[in-house]
Parts: structure tokens; C-alpha cells; sequence
């Protein structure tokens, strides 16, 4: 029936095939970065980059995780408010302990593992939801999304919970400074994308995820235990949304109701655009990487030229997504 | 040049020297077939004997490549899709394809609603509905959503449809696999009643007994090739079987070497019970091909899952090398050194979409962790040993293992399943859809690994290949063991007996060789 060019033995050659859904991500990204110089010349500077980069990491740290729940063929809608509620919760924790431990970096560790409990709680708990209790991961998560919003709006009483200032001071540099040049965001997301390539790549966990997601059944049959793997995504996702709350919270010392907002879709956009696959069993960390930094640019080069107005940044953004399903659409069998 | 028979009723339908290939591959070897009115006739034949696709051609799912069709006198090309059911001919599939969530009067009325304007004429349909549920003694509820009822009153509902749609001809493809023995009784009840109102009723069965009390005529496929069409007077269960099988077995095999006697038992299974089978006893030794026979339904994978702990076992015992195990998870199994190979690659034993380095060593990464980080040059020395002993046929190993052939895809499972160098591998239809020369090798690989002094377990529904491999065969029916076969006595019609229901052996006394 399918008359098949002649075969011969498999040889082990070509790991690298350069084609243009390998490179798609990365010849936009360099694209976009060419536009940039063209129209600005303070696009290229250590501010601008740095700036961007920075502010790119939240998403791209909270897309990291989404990239490993994604390629095990699942979806997780509630990280934005989730990260709204992890920052919230933080904010309280570290204010209620400042009479235990004074103004300083104790209050603030405490705060920061509150928050990595609570995005490890709470991954858990969309985890369980999910393989335990056999409920489709988009309702799972669209569920605890309208939960974790409304919670961070009651906890704030409707307004924004405000970090102590002279603990904010303390924090702000964790922000606004770094080493070597590098503000620490960039590097967290930096070390985040390295560890997230090789356990994507090199590790039993990374080709379970891509193996469930490509065929829960095979990942069966062939003695994975699916409902775990499954479970460890989510809880990653979880810690992965915390890592970046961490980041977050001392760039502004306050949380609020719209926090986060549209966090998970633009998470999701950038691992699609990174060339994950939606439905699963393919999925590439520095891909990601790539799609949070070219959303990022976007609105930057949007904001540094003047002949089109930045209002229009989402709609370039959804065409960016498109074209990027578009170009990595499977051809169809000839 | 319509072919009337000796009894001198014109056919209502017939086919004339149909022939039918799937690409290069011929399936159908210039058939010959007709229904009288108000006549049941009976398909039979082995799996892949081309039943399957006679009746998709007789009602226009798919077309012949060669021959004709004629309906009602007059030459026809039957028009695809199901729209011959505008015709009178209604295929009723195994699956039977009725939308769960509908109810039972928008079943019956689905693609051809009664309307007023634009406005469906709910009251009208379900009273309509009710009547040819009442003409048909069915006693089924019309407002009933169709995921409430049981499979027999599906086919009650996929009947009611076909008369709704005055039929004339109405083809059954297996309708007693699913149904209870006093289903059956209601089905043939029901099919008397039709063919007493001039309906023709072509179905097909496995079941023999069947085949005796409800049909007037037996058509014998074989191998795509029409062995006879008799009256069933004229028949009796034998002597069908024989016409089923009845080929001279190939120098396809490999020579058989028994097992010595004093050879250890390797896997002892004692009254082993699931959803779906009872009473499973066996014993398999060291060096044993043990050959798992039976129709399609009868249990078979049913028992290897449940042996390796894929699916929950109600009750019964399992010894593996004298130790009782009780696997709740393959990876326990595969530890213990019992491997099981899926009749289903596509569904449940590959990633189409990955590479042949994945597929091969997905089952077994732990072998290939060097400080808790995967050593992709190990996988790859695995791969490069895989594809010499198997003799695995890719472009490169990159491609996508979805693209290979069923051949090279079969062959790289049986890699797959061998890296976790199992003592007892249980594999379920290992030559399904693969062409004779991979299936030769791959009854080759089978009896070296016997020689070896692995135990293998076939699961297969081609009756040669259980033949030609197996030391002993077990024949399954419905669930339960009918009979063990052994030396002279496996042959296919005893084979053939067994599965079909005519001989039954209490099978204690032969549980182990």
C-alpha cells in the first residue's frame, strides 16, 4: 500500500537537519533584532537589551515550565493568577514576619520559600486534579485560574497589598541589580533555560514527557508510570511560577488583582512560537526561550519607532503566532 | 448476463467476477455473489479472507477495480459513502455507528429529519419512530439517549433504521460477536421476521452453529479467492471448516525443536480471572512456543495484559520460575523478565512521531542513564545492535518512525521489546499486516529465541502461523480456555473446532505438555 523509497539500514547520521522548522524561531528572532537596529539606533544598547530581557523573564521562566506540561500533552491556564496569588501570599507572609525577624534578608528568604511551598502546593494540586481525578487538564486549570484570581482579589480586599517599604528597599536590587552587568533576572532565567534544555534533552523525565504526550498509551505500555510524570510537570510548572513571583515582586513591592493578567497566554504563545507542540510529544526548551524573547521585542520595536502606533503591539503578536503554527504545520503525507 | 441459479429466483443483488486491490496488494480475486429475495446468506472465512471488503463492495463503501454489480436486474454502480442505503442496501457495521448522545427517534431519523420549513417535526419523527420500533416487536424506549442501551438494542435501533429506509438488501458485518447467547436468539428472531417480509440479509460470522440454524446459503472465501457458495443443507460444521482452511503449510517456518520434557515451567498461570476472561490456566517452559488461537474477541490479549499488569486481575494465581508474582505495573513485569509485545503498533507500541533511537530504548532508558543523565551513545551502540539482529530497513534513524514500513515498524517493536532481555516474552500478533518475506524472518527470530531457551507466547489470528510455530496451542473461546493442542493434534481444523465452538475439552488433564 505506501510504496516507500528503498530502504537501507538505518544509519545513525543527520542529527542536526536545518530546516525551517528548526530554525524558524530563531531566523525571527534574528529578524526582528535586524528591524530593531534598522529603526532605532538605542536599540542595541546594554539599557535597551537588558531592559527587555529582563522584563521577558518572568513570562519566560513561567513558559519554561508550560514547555514541559505542553510537550506531556497537557495545558496549564491558571499560572497568571497563580503567580497573582503567590506574589499576594509573599507580600502577606514577609509583612506579618517583620516583627519575628526585623527588616531584613531573614523575613525575605522566609517569604520567598512561603512562595515556592505555595507554587509547589498548588501545582500539586492541578496535578492531582488532572491524573487522579481523570478531569481534562483545560478544565482542571481553567477552574483553579478563576479560583486563584478571585483569591488574590480577597486577600487584597479588593485593592493591592502593598510589601513594607523598608523591606521593599532590601528586596529591590534582587530586581535592579546583578552581576557582571547581568540584572539577576535575566541570569535566574538564563540558569532556569539551561537546566530546562537538559532535562528536556538529557534526562529519563524529559523523554517520558514526550513520549506521554505523543502517545499516553505507548508511555503505557512500554512501563512509564504516566499519572507521575504527568503530576511532576504540573508541580514544576508550579515551583517555575514562584521562581519568576520571586523575581517579580521586588520590581514593584506590591500585588493586586490584575497581576499576572494574560500571563498564561502569552506563556503559551511563546512555547508554541518556540515550536512545542500544542497537543504534545514534541517540545524544545531554548524554542521557548526564543518565543519570549521575540514577543518581548515586539512591543520594544513597536515603542521604539514612531510609524506605527504601539497600540497594535497584540495584534502583531497574534500574527507572529500564527505564521509560527503556520510554518511548522506537519506536511501533508504525499 | 444475470446468473440465475437452479432454483430459478432472480437475485435481488449480485457481484460478477469482482476483483479488488488495495494498491499493489489484491485482496479479492474475481468474485462471484448473489442474494435472493428474502434469503440470509452467510459469509465465512479466516481473518483477511476478504469478507470484509466483499461486503464494503456489495454496498458501495468501497468500488471494485474490477467486475460488476447488479441490483434489481440492472447493472449498477453502487454510489460510495452509505448513500446505497437510499438505494434498499444497508451495511450495519461491527462498531455499529450510532451517535451516543442522540436519542433513539433521532437515530433512526439522522440525515433525512422530518421537517417543517426549517423546524424539525419533533412529535411527528418520535410517533413514526414508535411505530417501526412496534412493527419489529423492539420494546425500546424512542426518547432513550442511545449511550443508555445495550449493544443488542443498538442493533435493534441500526435495524429499525434500515427498515425506516425501506431496505432491501441489509448486510451485517459479524452482528453476534457483541451479543449474549439469548441476544443472538432475538437477533435471529428478528432477521426471520425480515426475511419472511422480503428482506435479504448477507451477514457475516465466525460462529458455525450460527451459520447452520440461521442461513439458507454459505458462501466460503478464502484468501481473496471464492471457494464455494452451497446450500447449508447441504453443509454441516466440518465440512465448512474444511473449506475454510485446507492449504498445505509453507517451508515458511522454521523446523520445530520440542523442548525436552524435564525443561523448567518459566510461567505458571492458575485460574486467572478479568472483566472478560475466567479460568486461564497454563503452564509455559523454558524453550516452549506456546501458540494462543482463537476468533477475535475470545480473550487472548485480555490474558497477557492482565499476566503482565496492565489491566487488574479479579482472581487466580501466577508463578513466575516457581515465585508468585502479582504485577500491578508493566515496569514489574519487564524487571521480572516477561516482556509483552502489543498486537497494536501504531495505537500502543510506538511513537510515530519520533525517531527509531526513542522508540527503541523507551522501554529500557534506565540502561542507558550515565549519572542520572541519558548517554544518548549508548542508545545509539543499542540502536546499531537492534538494527543488525533485526535487520531494521530506515532511510536514517531520525526518520520518523510513523514512516516506516508495517515490516520494519514490527521489527523495531520486537527490538523495543527484546532490549529488555526478557526470559518469557508474550507477543501478540506478531506479524499483523506485514508482508510474507518480514513475516518469515520474523518466524525465524521466534524460533531462535526459543532455541535459546527463552519461552515465547503467540498470540495470532492466522491460523498457519500458530501452526507453524507452536509446540503447543491453547485455543481460546468466549473467554475461557476451550482446548490445549499438542503434536498430530494441531492442525487447523481442530484449531478450528475449538474456536468455533463445536469441540470443547475440559483441559484440566493438559495443562502442562
Amino acid at each position: 500500500m505506501s510504496v516507500s523509497a528503498p530502504e537501507i539500514p538505518a544509519k545513525t547520521t543527520s542529527r542536526f537537519k536545518w530546516d525551517l522548522k528548526t530554525i524558524g524561531p530563531l531566523a525571527a528572532l534574528a529578524l526582528l533584532v535586524l528591524l530593531g537596529i534598522t529603526l532605532n539606533e538605542n536599540f542595541l544598547t546594554y539599557n535597551n537589551i537588558t531592559n527587555v530581557l529582563a522584563r521577558s523573564s518572568f513570562i519566560g521562566i513561567i513558559a519554561i515550565g508550560a514547555t514541559f506540561v505542553i510537550t506531556a500533552g497537557g495545558l496549564d491556564l491558571s499560572v497568571g493568577s497563580m503567580a497573582a496569588v503567590i506574589a499576594g501570599v509573599m507580600i502577606m507572609v514577609m509583612n506579618w514576619l517583620i516583627p519575628v525577624f526585623g527588616i531584613g534578608w531573614g523575613v525575605i528568604l522566609a517569604g520567598m520559600a512561603a512562595g515556592v511551598l505555595l507554587g509547589g502546593v498548588a501545582g500539586v494540586g492541578n496535578g492531582i486534579m488532572i491524573t487522579r481525578g481523570r478531569i481534562e487538564a483545560f478544565i482542571v486549570t481553567l477552574g483553579t485560574m478563576g479560583i486563584f484570581r478571585s483569591l488574590v482579589t480577597f486577600l487584597a480586599d479588593g485593592g493591592t497589598l502593598s510589601l513594607n517599604f523598608q523591606v521593599a528597599d532590601v528586596y529591590r536590587p534582587v530586581y535592579y541589580n546583578g552581576f557582571l552587568g547581568v540584572p539577576y533576572p535575566i541570569l535566574v532565567f538564563a540558569l532556569v533555560a539551561i537546566a530546562g534544555e537538559v532535562v528536556m534533552r538529557r534526562t529519563a523525565f524529559g523523554r517520558h514527557c514526550a513520549a506521554i504526550g505523543s502517545n499516553e498509551q505507548v508511555a503505557r505500555y512500554s512501563s512509564i508510570n504516566v499519572d507521575n510524570v504527568r503530576l511532576i510537570t504540573y508541580i514544576l510548572q508550579g515551583v517555575l511560577v514562584a521562581v519568576a513571583v520571586l523575581l517579580y515582586v521586588p520590581r514593584l513591592g506590591s500585588a493586586s488583582s490584575t497581576t499576572g493578567v494574560l500571563w498564561e497566554l502569552e506563556a503559551i504563545a511563546a512555547v508554541i512560537i518556540g515550536g512545542t507542540t500544542l497537543k504534545g510529544g514534541y517540545g524544545r526548551v531554548w524554542g521557548t526561550v526564543a518565543g519570549v524573547i521575540i514577543l518581548g521585542l515586539i512591543g520594544n520595536i513597536l515603542n521604539l519607532q514612531s510609524f506605527i502606533s504601539p497600540y497594535l503591539n497584540g495584534a502583531f503578536q497574534g500574527v507572529i503566532i500564527i505564521l509560527a503554527v503556520l510554518l511548522q504545520r506537519p506536511k501533508r503525507a504525499s | 448476463m444475470a446468473d440465475v441459479q437452479d432454483t430459478g429466483v432472480a437475485p435481488i443483488l449480485s457481484a460478477h467476477r469482482i476483483s479488488k486491490s488495495f494498491g499493489e496488494i489484491p485482496v479479492l480475486f474475481s468474485i462471484d455473489f448473489d442474494i435472493r429475495p428474502g434469503e440470509v446468506h452467510a459469509i465465512i472465512g479466516e481473518n483477511g479472507a476478504g469478507k470484509s471488503t466483499l461486503i464494503k463492495i456489495l454496498s458501495g463503501i468501497e468500488q471494485p477495480t474490477s467486475g460488476s454489480i447488479h441490483y434489481d436486474g440492472r447493472s449498477v454502480v453502487l454510489p460510495p459513502d452509505g448513500k446505497a442505503e437510499a438505494m434498499g442496501i444497508v451495511l450495519i457495521h461491527q462498531e455499529l455507528n450510532l451517535a451516543e448522545h442522540l436519542t433513539v427517534a433521532d437515530s433512526i431519523f439522522l440525515g433525512r429529519e422530518l421537517r417543517q420549513g426549517p423546524f424539525l417535526k419533533v412529535g411527528e419523527m418520535r410517533r413514526r419512530a414508535a411505530e417501526i420500533m412496534e412493527t419489529l416487536h423492539v420494546h425500546v424506549d424512542p426518547d432513550a439517549r442511545i449511550s443508555s442501551l445495550s449493544v443488542a438494542d443498538k442493533q435493534m435501533v441500526e435495524i429499525a433504521k434500515a427498515i425506516s429506509r425501506d431496505a432491501r438488501v441489509l448486510i451485517m458485518d459479524e452482528p453476534t460477536a457483541v451479543l449474549s447467547v439469548g441476544e443472538t436468539q432475538t437477533l435471529f428472531e428478528q432477521i426471520r421476521r425480515l426475511t419472511a417480509r422480503g428482506v435479504s440479509v448477507v451477514f457475516i460470522s465466525h460462529k458455525l452453529d450460527e451459520i447452520m440454524e440461521l442461513a439458507d446459503r454459505v458462501t466460503v472465501l478464502r484468501d481473496g479467492q471464492l471457494i464455494a457458495t452451497v446450500s447449508t443443507e447441504a453443509l454441516t460444521p466440518d465440512s465448512i471448516a474444511q473449506m475454510m482452511v485446507g492449504r498445505e503449510l509453507s517451508n515458511l517456518y522454521p523446523p520445530k525443536h520440542e523442548p525436552d520434557v524435564d525443561e523448567p515451567v518459566l510461567l505458571s498461570v492458575r485460574n486467572l480471572a478479568t472483566k472478560s476472561v475466567s479460568d486461564i490456566s497454563f503452564d509455559l517452559r523454558k524453550g516452549e512456543i506456546l501458540g494462543f488461537a482463537g476468533l477475535i474477541g475470545s480473550g487472548r490479549t485480555a490474558v497477557a495484559e492482565a499476566i503482565v499488569g496492565l489491566t487488574h486481575r479479579t482472581a487466580g494465581e501466577i508463578q513466575l520460575n516457581g515465585q508468585v508474582v502479582n504485577f500491578t505495573r508493566v515496569a514489574q513485569s519487564v524487571e521480572a523478565g516477561l516482556a509483552y509485545m502489543t498486537k497494536d503498533r501504531k495505537g500502543k507500541g510506538l511513537l510515530l512521531n519520533m525517531g527509531l533511537r526513542p522508540n527503541l530504548t523507551l522501554l529500557t532508558l534506565q540502561k542507558h542513564m550515565r549519572a542520572g543523565f541519558l548517554d544518548t551513545a549508548s542508545e545509539e551502540r543499542a540502536l546499531e545492535r537492534a538494527t543488525r539482529r533485526f535487520d531494521i530497513r530506515a532511510r536514517d534513524a531520525s526518520v520518523a518512525v510513523g514512516r516506516l514500513s508495517g515490516g520494519n515498524q514490527q521489527k523495531l517493536m520486537l527490538g523495543k521489546t527484546m532490549e529488555s532481555e526478557p526470559d518469557i516474552i508474550i507477543m501478540d500478533e506478531p506479524t499483523r499486516g506485514i508482508d510474507v518475506g518480514t513475516k518469515q524472518q520474523i518466524y525465524h527470530i521466534i524460533a531462535a529465541l526459543a532455541a535459546e531457551g527463552k519461552a515465547v507466547i503467540v498470540i495470532s489470528s492466522e491460523l498457519q502461523e500458530v501452526i507453524g510455530l507452536s509446540h503447543r496451542v491453547v485455543v481460546m473461546r468466549s473467554g475461557r480456555i476451550a482446548g490445549v493442542l499438542e503434536g498430530a493434534e494441531i492442525t487447523e481444523e481442530e484449531i478450528m473446532r475449538y474456536a468455533a465452538g463445536i469441540k470443547q475439552s475440559g483441559h484440566d488433564e493438559r495443562i502442562s505438555a
